[in-house]
């Protein structure tokens, strides 16, 4: 049975509750509960946010750093507001203006604010893996991957799946189309595991040069069956609950990955004519920033479907949740 | 498995929380500003049970609020982290007669929790809290100024509010707690 009398609750275990982790690297490693869970506590702190006190005491005397080796407004604001919202201390770090300039290493760098006590480090990196290094190497300090290379963005595929699922209930059999630089893009990674952990399917679109295959599987011979491609974006959006536009980043142009910027535009961008093929009040999102009438037209992010201004807000609930679920909870282990 | 004895049948519970009832609008004197915040979980079906009861004898209805007090607890480094759930307030708590409601006052620290969780909010003009069972053992300086039952216990038991709409029972029993449970 479960225990429940909150007023008895030196008691014992609460059956609910999800995993306790350190890290979070990506979503590959999530459980369905473990992310529902998750998206349910966020609605909480969806809550907190809304009120006129935005603030709780949960995480009073913990200290969470954000060091950023890339550029970022959304992300690493919402880290700090979501630490500040729930009583952290949030110490900023960008790479500029640090050791790093120097040449100190990034292991040497998080082994001295790890020595600073620091309890959480989340972490932006353009080379993908650095938050894995890191959390092999700290002993105490636990990680969080904001982001690294063109490898994965964890908690952004938690606000997306947060946007969704709020809007069109459960995720279960729910069509979702991802187009764009799907090869490029960290976000996409993380959303197909988090969509393929829900259960929905997931549609990948794009210019052949820039959808990765490997996409279709989860790791060695493990495929993800909901996953399919289609590069034609007016078959890939019909019915669907949910399209994902991504940003173009138009420094790949240079490359001779992507056809030109206007056949890019005229055939994967996501136009009123393609998004009224979508099932009636399909949500729209992107991940930001946003290249308006390249990869979406102007008139439909900010339209009725656009979801674009809640995934920021659901961003900071999501990381609030997230923050909380690593820094809280006694260890069950240690009582044996 | 555990040894249990109940303390207040369906029938008892009802009674208890139809007195409570009374108690609280005789000592607010009337409905005028008045709401009901449960505190999650099963402070919220209480509150809705007293809140149905008002509506029966003054034929008026009082807000029920469900106040989530986790995020304000101070044991949230030594336990399994508790689920955080929304809370809800179907109106403002500023200037209000504030009635907390929950199942059981123990130690009081839930209570002290929920005061904070409740400034955050706003600033009632007075806060009461109604439970329906006090068994003891309080930490804090904290009194409930409407008790359903009072329960003598030992640090050994646990006492049990079961509702409807979470346990498919309503009752109150008290339990030998399990000792060294194996994992």
């Amino acid at each position: 049975m479960m225990a429940h009398a909150t007023e008895q609750s030196t008691v014992a275990a609460q059956t609910e509750t999800p995993p306790r982790r350190r890290h979070v690297l990506d979503l590959d490693d999530f459980s369905r509960n473990e992310i529902t869970a998750l998206l349910d506590s966020a609605e909480a702190m969806h809550e907190l946010l809304s009120r006129s006190i935005k603030k709780a005491p949960s995480l009073r005397g913990k200290v969470v750093l954000t060091l950023f080796l890339e550029p970022s407004t959304r992300t690493r604001v919402s880290f700090e507001q979501a630490g500040k919202m729930l009583s952290a201390d949030v110490i900023n770090i960008s790479g500029s203006g640090s050791s790093a300039e120097k040449g100190e290493s990034l292991l040497n760098t998080a082994l001295t604010l790890q020595a600073m006590h620091a309890d959480l480090i989340v972490i932006r990196s353009p080379h993908s893996g650095a938050p894995y290094f890191l959390a092999r190497n700290l002993q105490r300090m636990g990680v969080v991957n904001a982001g690294d290379g063109r490898h994965a963005h964890p908690t952004q595929a938690l606000l997306d799946l947060m946007t969704m699922r709020h809007h069109v209930g459960g995720l279960e059999g729910k069509r979702v189309v991802i187009v764009g630089d799907v090869l490029h893009s960290r976000v996409a990674r993380s959303d197909v595991f988090g969509l393929h952990a829900l259960g929905a399917s997931v549609v990948l679109c794009g210019p052949p040069t820039l959808i990765p295959l490997d996409l279709l599987h989860k790791g060695e011979g493990d495929s993800l069956p909901d996953v399919s491609v289609e590069h034609d974006l007016d078959r890939a959006i019909e019915d669907a609950d949910a399209v994902i536009a991504l940003r173009i980043q138009q420094e790949r142009q240079g490359a001779g990955m992507l056809p030109s910027m206007r056949e890019y535009t005229r055939r994967w961008q996501v136009t009123e004519a393609r998004y009224r093929r979508a099932k009636p009040g399909a949500l729209l999102m992107h991940p930001g920033p946003m290249n308006e009438g390249v990869e979406i037209a102007s008139s439909l992010a900010h339209g009725p479907g656009s979801q674009i201004e809640e995934q920021v807000t659901n961003g900071v609930a999501v990381r609030m949740a997230l923050l909380y679920q690593l820094l809280t909870g006694g260890q069950e282990e240690a009582a044996e | 498995m555990a040894e249990e004895r109940l303390i207040l049948t369906s029938d008892e519970m009802r009674r208890a929380l139809t007195r409570i009832a009374h108690e609280i609008v005789e000592s607010n004197k009337g409905l005028e500003g008045l709401m009901l915040v449960g505190v999650r979980r099963r402070g919220v079906p209480l509150a809705r049970r007293i809140a149905d009861a008002i509506a029966s004898f003054e034929n008026a209805s009082v807000p029920v609020g469900a106040l989530d007090i986790n995020l304000y607890r101070d044991d949230l480094t030594s336990r399994p982290q508790p689920l955080v759930r929304p809370t809800e307030m179907p109106v403002g708590i500023e200037g209000k007669a504030v009635v907390l409601v929950d199942d059981v006052l123990f130690t009081g620290r839930t209570v002290r929790s929920a005061l904070d969780a409740l400034m955050d909010l706003g600033r009632p003009r007075i806060v009461q809290l109604a439970v329906l069972v006090d068994r003891g053992h309080h930490e804090f300086p904290i009194r409930a100024d409407f008790v359903g039952k009072n329960v003598p216990t030992s640090l050994d038991e646990i006492v049990e509010v079961r509702v409807t709409e979470i346990d498919g029972t309503e009752e109150v029993a008290l339990v030998e707690r399990v000792k060294a449970a194996p994992a």
